[in-house]
C-alpha cells in the first residue's frame, strides 16, 4: 500500500427512504491494492451503500470521489465505465450459454452485418480466464460449472474492464472451502495488481484471514475503521452489534433421555452411503461438513423426501418406513429447511397462516378452519419464542430473518414432535438473531426434544452440539462429543484425513 | 402491518373502481352517443348485464382457483360444449322422455358428471405424470373438443324443454336465474377460498410449492380436487345457459377459456399462482361486460369491442405492475 491516494472514496453519503434513514452520513476510503472489509448486521446499511456506490441508488446527500475527482453515479453501467465492479451473492449468468458469450454478454465483439466474431470472443475470454487459472475454457456451457465456477465466471466479467474496485458480497455463501482457497487466491491477485477491493461478508474468519482493513456500519451510521491486524472478532462483534456475544463452544449438560432416533447403515444412491448415529431425546447432535458431504441429503431421507437404497430408521427402538413428509411429520420428525424463503416458508400468506400449515387440517369447526384455534396457536408460539411481529396479518415476508426462521421453528413445535431437523439454523441472518436461535436451540433440547443440527460454520457446530458426526463425501467419517472435538481434529475429518472409517 | 392492508385493500378495490369509472363513462357519453333511448343505466338493463355475464362468470370463477393454485385450465370451453350436448342429447332419449319433467334433474345430473368427469382426467394427468397443466389442457382442449363433433358431425344439437326454459327465465327477486347461480357459486367459492382448508392449501401450493410440500401438504389431491370443481363448473354454466336455449353447436365455447382467463386477470390474479381473489374475479367478469355492453350502448361493433377490451387487458395490467414495483430499487427487468 505505497499510493496513498484512494481507489475510491464516499464522502457524508446519506440516503433516506419513506420513514427509514438508510444511510445516515456514511463515509469510506478505498486504497489502492487493499482488500476493505465491510460489516454490519442484516438492515446495517450495507446493500443500500453498495447500491449507491452502483449507481442504482441516489444519494440524497454526500459524494463518491473516483481516484479523487468527484463522480455522479447514474447507472450500473456507469459505475462499470468508472471501473467500479460488482460480484453479486446472487449469480446473474444464463446457463445455456457458453462462458465467453456470458462475460461479453451486451458487448459481444461484432463483425460486419451484425454477426459474432467468435474467434475474438472465445480468443479474448481465454486470455482472461488464463489469469484466474481455471480448468474450464471459453467454450464450456456455464450451466455445466459448479457453482465456484460460475462465480469464477461473474469474476472474469469484470475483469473486461480494468477496474479499480471491486466489490465481492457474501461470495462465499455457496462455495466448498477448497474453493474458497481458489477464490482468496484470485483476490490476493486482484489486489497485486493495485485493484482495491471491497468485501462484504458475516464469516469473520474469511475476514481476518484475508482483509487488510475492517470498516463497520450499524444502523446507517458508519462505526469506525479496525486495522485487521490489531483487532479481534470481539471487538469488531462489538461495533457491530454494540455489545458482547457468546461464541464460545457448549457446556451446558442436562439429563438426557432415551435414543429417540436411530439411523442404521442408511444409504441413497451415491449421495450418501452406510450412515449410522443416534439422536437422544435432550441431545443435540451437530453434522458438519462440506457443501456436497451429503448432509443435507440425509435429513431430507429422514423427512421422506427421498427413498433410501438401503438401511433402517428406527423411531423410539422401532422400525419405520418413511414414503413422504406426511409419513414423517405424522411419526413426529419434523424439518427446517436449509433454504428458508424457498423451502420453508409462503411467503405470499402472514405468520399466523404460515405457522399453522402443516396442522390446519385439525383445526376445523364443521366445514371452516377455526380463526381461533389458529390465533390461539400462534400467540402462544410467538410468545414461546418471542417472535417479534406487529400481528398475526404481517406478512411473513416482511419479518427479519431471525423472526423468520422462528416462525419456521415455530410451526414444527407447535405439532410437538420428537425429532427436529434444522439445516443451516442461521444461513442468513445477522450476528444479533444468531445468537439468539443458538439459545432457542438449547432450550429445546433442555425441554427434551431430539436435536439435529445441520450447519457448515463451525463455530455454530461447536456453540450447540453435544455431539458432532463430521461428514465427508457421502460418508460419516468421525464422531465428536463436545468435549473431545478440536477445531483441527474437524476440520482434517471433513477433509477427509483421518477419519475412524477409511473405506 | 396497516400499510399492507391498505395496498390490499387498494388492490382488491381497484377492479371496482373500474366498474364505476365504466358506468360513468358509459352514462355520460351514451347520453350523445347512444343509439337508443333508454338510459344505460336503466336498472332492467343492469340486471340482464348480470345475467348475460353469467355463462363466463361461472367459469372464471372456477378458473380463479386453478391459477391460484398454480394451474390453469384451458380446455373449459370445450367442457362447458360437451356438457351442453349431453344436457340437450339426454333430454332425447327414449327412457328420459318418459320420465316427463322428471328428466330434467337427470339430464343436469348427466351434464354436471361430464363436466366432473372430464375435470377429473385433466387433474389426474397432471397430477400423475407431472406435465404441465398449460399443456395438458391444451391437449384436452383439442381432444374434448373433438368429442363434439364425434357427437353430432357439424350439426347442431337441439331439444327445447318449456319447464326448463320456463325455469331459466324466471327471476326471484329481480334477478335471473343464471345470475342467481354466478352469485352462489361465487360466495361458495368465497367460503371455500378464504375458510377452508381445501382453499388455505391452495394458495399455499401456487405460492410456493416446495415449501408446502415441506409443510406435509400432498399436493396432487388438491390439483384433482380443482380440476374437479372447474370441470363441474363449466358444466354448470353449460347448463344454466342451455337450458334456455336449447340448442349447441358444435364450435359453442370456443374462446371462453381465454374469456375466463381475461376476467381473472383483470381482477387481479397472478398467472404465476399463490396470489388472488374470488371476489375480484367476480369484479372483472362484470367489468367485462360493462365494456361490451357499453361500447355496443354508445354504436361500437363487435372488432371495435374486443379491440378496446385487449387494450384495457394489457393498460390494467401495465398500470398494476407501475403501482407494485415498490420504487426505483426494484429491478428493471
Amino acid at each position: 500500500m505505497t499510493d496513498t491516494t484512494p481507489a475510491l472514496r464516499l464522502d457524508g453519503i446519506v440516503k433516506t427512504f419513506p420513514g427509514v434513514r438508510a444511510l445516515d452520513g456514511v463515509s469510506l476510503e478505498l486504497l489502492p491494492g487493499e482488500v476493505h472489509a465491510l460489516m454490519g448486521e442484516n438492515g446495517a446499511g450495507k446493500s443500500t451503500l453498495m447500491k449507491v456506490l452502483g449507481g442504482i441508488h441516489q444519494p440524497d446527500a454526500g459524494t463518491i470521489y473516483i481516484a479523487e475527482t468527484p463522480v455522479v453515479m447514474t447507472s450500473p453501467q456507469q459505475a462499470k465505465r468508472e471501473g467500479v465492479v460488482f460480484i453479486h451473492q446472487e449469480l446473474s449468468l444464463a446457463d445455456e450459454l457458453t462462458v465467453a458469450e456470458n462475460i461479453f454478454l451486451g458487448e459481444l465483439p461484432r463483425k460486419s452485418l451484425g454477426r459474432v466474431d467468435w474467434q475474438t470472443l472465445y480468443g479474448n475470454t481465454d486470455r482472461i480466464l488464463k489469469t484466474l487459472n481455471v480448468g474450464f475454457d471459453a467454450r464450456t456451457r456455464v450451466g455445466d460449472l459448479s457453482i465456484a465456477n460460475q462465480q469464477m465466471v461473474e469474476i472474469a466479467r469484470a475483469l473486461t474492464v480494468d477496474p479499480r474496485a471491486v466489490i465481492f458480497d457474501e461470495p462465499t455463501a455457496s462455495l466448498t472451502d477448497a474453493e474458497k482457497v481458489v477464490l482468496f487466491e484470485v483476490i490476493a491477485d486482484l489486489q497485486s495488481r493495485g485493484v482495491g477491493v471491497i468485501y462484504i461478508s458475516h464469516r469473520m474468519e474469511e475476514i481476518f484471514k484475508i482483509t487488510d482493513r475492517i470498516s463497520v456500519l450499524r444502523d446507517g451510521q458508519y462505526r469506525g475503521t479496525l486495522n485487521t491486524a490489531e483487532t479481534d472478532e470481539e471487538e469488531v462483534t462489538q461495533l457491530m452489534i454494540g455489545r458482547k456475544l457468546d461464541l464460545s463452544r457448549n457446556e451446558s449438560h442436562h439429563e438426557m433421555g432415551d435414543v429417540a432416533l436411530e439411523v442404521r447403515n442408511l444409504s441413497c444412491g451415491d449421495l450418501f452411503r452406510d450412515v449410522s448415529f443416534t439422536v437422544r431425546r435432550g441431545e443435540v447432535v451437530g453434522f458438519y461438513g462440506l457443501v456436497g458431504a451429503g448432509r443435507t441429503e440425509i435429513a431430507e431421507t429422514i423427512f421422506g423426501l427421498r427413498d433410501p437404497s438401503g438401511g433402517q430408521i428406527l423411531l423410539n427402538g422401532e422400525e419405520v418406513r418413511i414414503h413422504s413428509p406426511q409419513d414423517a411429520i405424522r411419526r413426529g420428525i419434523s424439518l427446517v429447511p436449509e433454504d428458508r424463503k424457498g423451502q420453508g416458508l409462503i411467503l405470499g400468506m402472514n405468520c399466523r397462516d404460515n405457522m399453522t400449515l402443516p396442522q390446519v387440517d385439525d383445526m376445523t369447526a364443521g366445514p371452516f378452519v377455526s380463526d381461533g384455534a389458529e390465533v390461539a396457536i400462534f400467540d402462544q408460539y410467538r410468545d414461546k419464542l418471542d417472535i417479534r411481529t406487529p400481528g398475526w396479518r404481517q406478512m411473513v415476508g416482511n419479518l427479519s430473518g431471525g423472526n423468520q426462521q422462528k416462525i419456521v421453528i415455530g410451526k414444527w413445535l407447535s405439532m410437538r414432535p420428537e425429532v427436529l431437523i434444522v439445516d443451516e439454523p442461521t444461513r442468513g441472518i445477522d450476528v444479533g438473531s444468531k445468537s439468539e436461535i443458538h439459545n432457542l436451540i438449547r432450550d429445546l433440547a433442555a425441554q427434551g426434544y431430539a436435536v439435529i443440527v445441520i450447519s457448515s460454520e463451525m463455530p455454530e457446530v461447536l456453540h450447540v452440539s453435544d455431539r458432532i458426526v463430521a461428514m465427508y463425501s457421502g460418508r460419516v467419517m468421525r464422531e465428536f462429543t463436545s468435549e473431545e472435538v478440536t477445531e483441527d481434529s474437524l476440520i482434517q475429518a471433513i477433509s477427509g484425513i483421518g477419519g475412524d472409517k477409511v473405506a | 402491518m396497516k400499510k399492507d392492508s391498505r395496498a390490499n385493500l387498494i388492490k382488491q378495490g381497484a377492479i371496482w373502481a373500474f366498474i364505476v369509472v365504466e358506468l360513468a363513462f358509459f352514462s355520460i357519453a351514451g347520453e350523445f352517443l347512444s343509439v337508443t333511448d333508454t338510459a344505460f343505466m336503466d336498472f332492467d338493463n343492469m340486471l340482464l348485464l348480470l345475467k348475460q355475464s353469467a355463462p363466463i362468470g361461472i367459469i372464471a370463477l372456477g378458473m380463479t382457483i386453478i391459477m391460484i393454485n398454480g394451474n390453469i385450465d384451458l380446455s373449459v370451453g370445450a367442457t362447458f360444449a360437451l356438457a351442453a350436448v349431453v344436457l340437450l342429447d339426454s333430454m332425447s332419449w327414449p327412457f328420459m322422455q318418459a320420465l316427463g319433467d322428471w328428466a330434467i334433474p337427470l339430464a343436469w345430473g348427466f351434464a354436471l358428471l361430464t363436466g366432473v368427469v372430464l375435470g377429473a382426467i385433466n387433474g389426474l394427468i397432471v397430477w400423475k405424470t407431472g406435465v404441465d397443466a398449460f399443456i395438458v389442457t391444451l391437449g384436452s382442449m383439442l381432444g374434448y373438443r373433438g368429442l363434439v363433433f364425434m357427437y353430432n358431425g357439424e350439426q347442431p344439437t337441439s331439444h327445447l324443454n318449456w319447464t326448463l326454459v320456463d325455469f331459466a327465465e324466471a327471476q326471484f327477486l329481480g334477478l335471473h336465474t343464471a345470475t342467481w347461480f354466478l352469485l352462489g357459486t361465487a360466495l361458495i367459492l368465497w367460503l371455500v377460498m378464504t375458510r377452508t382448508v381445501h382453499g388455505r392449501n391452495a394458495y399455499a401450493i401456487g405460492n410456493n410449492r416446495e415449501a408446502a410440500v415441506n409443510a406435509g401438504i400432498r399436493v396432487g389431491p388438491h390439483f384433482l380436487i380443482n380440476f374437479m370443481l372447474i370441470g363441474f363448473l363449466a358444466a354448470l354454466s353449460a347448463v344454466v345457459f342451455y337450458s334456455e336455449s336449447g340448442s349447441v353447436n358444435p364450435n359453442d365455447g370456443m374462446l371462453y377459456e381465454l374469456w375466463a382467463i381475461t376476467a381473472v386477470v383483470l381482477g387481479g390474479t397472478k398467472l404465476a399462482g399463490g396470489y388472488g381473489s374470488i371476489v375480484s374475479t367476480l369484479g372483472g367478469v362484470i367489468a367485462i361486460q360493462l365494456l361490451r355492453k357499453g361500447l355496443g350502448h354508445i354504436g361500437a361493433d363487435t372488432e371495435t369491442v374486443n379491440l378496446v377490451i385487449g387494450l384495457i387487458l394489457i393498460s390494467v395490467l401495465f398500470l398494476d405492475r407501475q403501482l407494485n414495483r415498490k420504487g426505483r430499487e426494484d429491478l428493471k427487468t
